[in-house]
């Protein structure tokens, strides 16, 4: 066999393009993730501190803010949104209740994942407040209400008037103890 | 001609018989065999499955099996033809061939290469062995979404597990091309004398070791999801399914040219042989290949056009598909360029590879239209998409792969295959499979979903000629068998040039090809390195 050292050297350096590869694959998760902010391709809300002195000069714009509420199928509750509509002023804060109930005769853990569609204007919700930042427990039967606090932001880009705020709610606790 | 090659006197001297020879054999003759008769039978066993599939599509309505097995069908059925039959089909080939074409006298790891293919038998053992466990076998799809494939019941991680052993071996026989071809020509032989069918192959391994690892990565992220509390895909955990869809796809791309460019390499060896001119823009050819490959890799999304891209995600990846065209363009007015003014004659070989030419261009219009943004729409899912597949691999990938054993087949076994049945097999073979594909673009036109066992009954007709179409082609595929293990046996003697007009290393060496060829690198003369 002829030169069996740059075989040796070929060899190796092939398999370690091909962990390198393996490991870009769990790369991309991150990467999908910092590109889908970045984007605010997937809907994700965006969070904030709220500053007082953001509420000082809200536009005269108008814009609709919907409320959508799903449920998950593995989970035994029921979830609607207080009211279904209101109309808000960016560079405002405003607040919304959901209503969740466990049907179930147990301690159910749940998680509420948001989406904000038209995607554009997810990069312009803000949340300074919200159910969906941990994980929420419901005893058996029991009914709350859960709050979400929100502003859109000033430089919403023209032309979006209506924004639906959706929310999903998964179990955690994947049995009933 | 028979002064390159020493070893042919004692060609009996070093080959180890029975069993033996088979199990351990590092030799890369062998090893090419194995890899094709291995495709072969996967050819049938996944052909088989194609049989079910038809015969449940032949009349609207659950006739035979039911829906969940249907679509077990359709998902082993693919696993089956894409990692099972046509790429060690194309690996193999490699095996036999590379060193031929090359002047080397094995592959640099020879006993890599034994495992990469011992492997295969044991990963194909885990999937179909799933088909008979409780749940049935994996049925979302050979695309393997979740959340859906996590519904999959005790045949999941068989499934996972058969990826993983499928991606391992591929990825080290491509590791094998690579360094054979990188380290091993005769000298004289320079990268832009190599034969083509070397080229494709390794550009082919390159995408093999970028893409494959990235599959692996994704189901063992399904894998995690499922048994180990991860929350990659599920959407509860902060994950997303889409992202799957974009890991999978990312592999998936290059995939399908890992399928076809080993086909382009196979056509751009036969085509010149026999027109009898040499090919024509040779360089252009390993430039377009080379194009068609980068490219791959950044147009994974126009498999996702309906998942909610955002517009300008959707343009960038229908104009990064459309560029895909100028490359492929570039080697079929090649391939035309060379039968130009050419002496030809149609030997079955040929046969197949213009076939190659014209089907593989119609599979390559309809993927055109498919990857137009806004009529992708329409298009998705439908049965125009599996039309659109099965042209560009199995009258494409499946067909040139065929022309090749027939192109070789003298130089394998030291006789010529019987012409006239070649080239009945051939016309049975276009025909049938016109018969079963064309009819599915008018069906996935109007509106007929894949993946489904049932269907309107405005889709009777197409699908009944389909269906027979389907039944011909899978039985004229046994006339092949019979072809080659008559070649096998006897017949007339094959010339150490069996061609007339073919060029290359391969077919100085005698016929049937010594067990050791090319121990001492042959001298080569400027007609040599002609293609």
């Amino acid at each position: 066999m002829r030169n069996k050292s740059k075989i040796k050297r070929t060899t190796l350096s092939l398999v370690f393009f091909t962990v390198l590869m393996f490991g870009f694959g769990y790369a991309l998760v991150p990467l999908y993730d910092v590109f889908c902010k970045l984007t605010g391709i997937n809907g994700k809300t965006q969070r904030v501190v709220e500053l007082e002195n953001q509420q000082s000069h809200p536009s005269d714009r108008w814009v609709k803010v919907r409320f959508d509420a799903n449920i998950n199928g593995d989970l035994p509750w029921t979830l609607k949104p207080k009211v279904r509509n209101i109309k808000v002023q960016p560079g405002k804060f405003y607040e919304a209740t959901y209503i969740v109930h466990n049907n179930f005769s147990g301690d159910v853990v749940g998680q509420a994942v948001p989406s904000v569609s038209p995607s554009v204007a997810s990069l312009y919700f803000m949340k300074s407040e919200c159910f969906c930042f941990v994980n929420q427990l419901l005893k058996a039967g029991e009914t709350q209400e859960m709050l979400v606090r929100f502003e859109v932001d000033k430089d919403l880009p023209e032309g979006v008037e209506d924004i639906t705020l959706s929310y999903t709610f998964f179990r955690v606790n994947p049995d009933n103890s | 001609m028979s002064t390159l090659t020493q070893a042919n006197d004692h060609d009996h001297d070093h080959k180890p018989t029975g069993l033996k020879r088979w199990f351990f054999s590092t030799n890369h003759k062998d090893i090419g065999t194995l890899y094709l008769i291995f495709a072969l039978t996967m050819f049938f066993v996944g052909g088989s499955m194609a049989m079910i599939i038809r015969a449940e599509l032949f009349q609207p309505g659950l006739q035979f099996v039911d829906p969940q097995f249907y679509n077990s069908m359709v998902t082993v059925h693919a696993l089956i033809m894409i990692f099972g039959a046509v790429m060690p089909a194309g690996v193999g080939l490699a095996n036999w061939m590379i060193p031929l074409m090359i002047g080397a006298p094995d592959m640099a790891l020879p006993r890599m290469n034994n495992m990469s293919f011992w492997i295969l038998p044991f990963a194909f053992a885990l999937l179909i062995s799933t088909l008979f466990m409780e749940g049935g076998g994996p049925a979302g799809g050979w695309t393997m979404y979740p959340p859906l494939v996590l519904q999959t019941g005790a045949a999941f991680p068989f499934l996972i597990l058969a990826v993983h052993f499928l991606g391992i071996s591929s990825i080290m026989g491509a590791i094998n091309i690579i360094v054979t071809v990188f380290n091993m020509r005769a000298p004289g032989m320079t990268l832009m004398k190599m034969p083509l069918f070397v080229w494709t192959w390794v550009i082919t391994s390159f995408l093999l070791v970028a893409s494959l690892p990235v599959l692996a990565g994704g189901v063992t992220m399904l894998l995690t999801d499922k048994y180990f509390g991860t929350s990659f895909f599920n959407a509860a955990g902060g994950g997303d399914p889409v992202l799957f869809q974009h890991i999978f796809w990312f592999f998936g791309h290059p995939e399908v040219y890992i399928l076809a460019l080993p086909a382009f390499g196979i056509v751009s060896q036969i085509i010149p042989a026999f027109a009898r001119k040499p090919l024509f823009g040779y360089a252009s050819m390993v430039y377009a290949t080379a194009s068609i490959a980068i490219l791959s890799f950044f147009v994974w999304a126009h498999h996702m056009f309906t998942v909610g891209l955002p517009v300008k995600g959707e343009l960038f990846f229908m104009y990064a598909t459309m560029l895909i065209a100028v490359p492929t363009g570039v080697k079929v007015f090649n391939w035309m360029a060379t039968m130009w003014k050419g002496s030809m004659t149609f030997e079955t070989p040929m046969l197949f590879s213009i076939a190659f030419v014209i089907l593989f261009t119609i599979g390559g219009f309809s993927g055109l239209m498919l990857g137009i943004t806004p009529v992708d729409f329409q298009y998705h899912d439908t049965y125009f998409v599996v039309a659109h597949f099965h042209y560009v691999l199995l009258t494409g990938a499946v067909f040139a792969l065929m022309g090749a054993v027939y192109y070789w087949l003298p130089k394998w076994t030291g006789y010529m295959y019987d012409e006239k049945l070649g080239q009945i097999h051939f016309w049975l073979s276009t025909i049938t499979a016109n018969i079963l594909f064309f009819p599915q673009h008018f069906l996935g036109l109007a509106g007929m979903p894949r993946r489904i066992p049932d269907y309107n009954v405005q889709f009777a007709d197409f699908n009944m000629i389909s269906s027979i179409g389907g039944f011909a082609y899978g039985i004229s595929q046994l006339l092949f068998v019979y072809i080659v293990i008559k070649c096998v046996l006897g017949g007339k003697k094959a010339k150490a040039l069996s061609w007339e007009g073919a060029k290359g290393l391969e077919w100085t060496v005698p016929s049937p090809a010594p067990h050791h060829t090319f121990e001492t690198p042959p001298k080569l003369t400027k007609a040599m390195l002609e293609h």
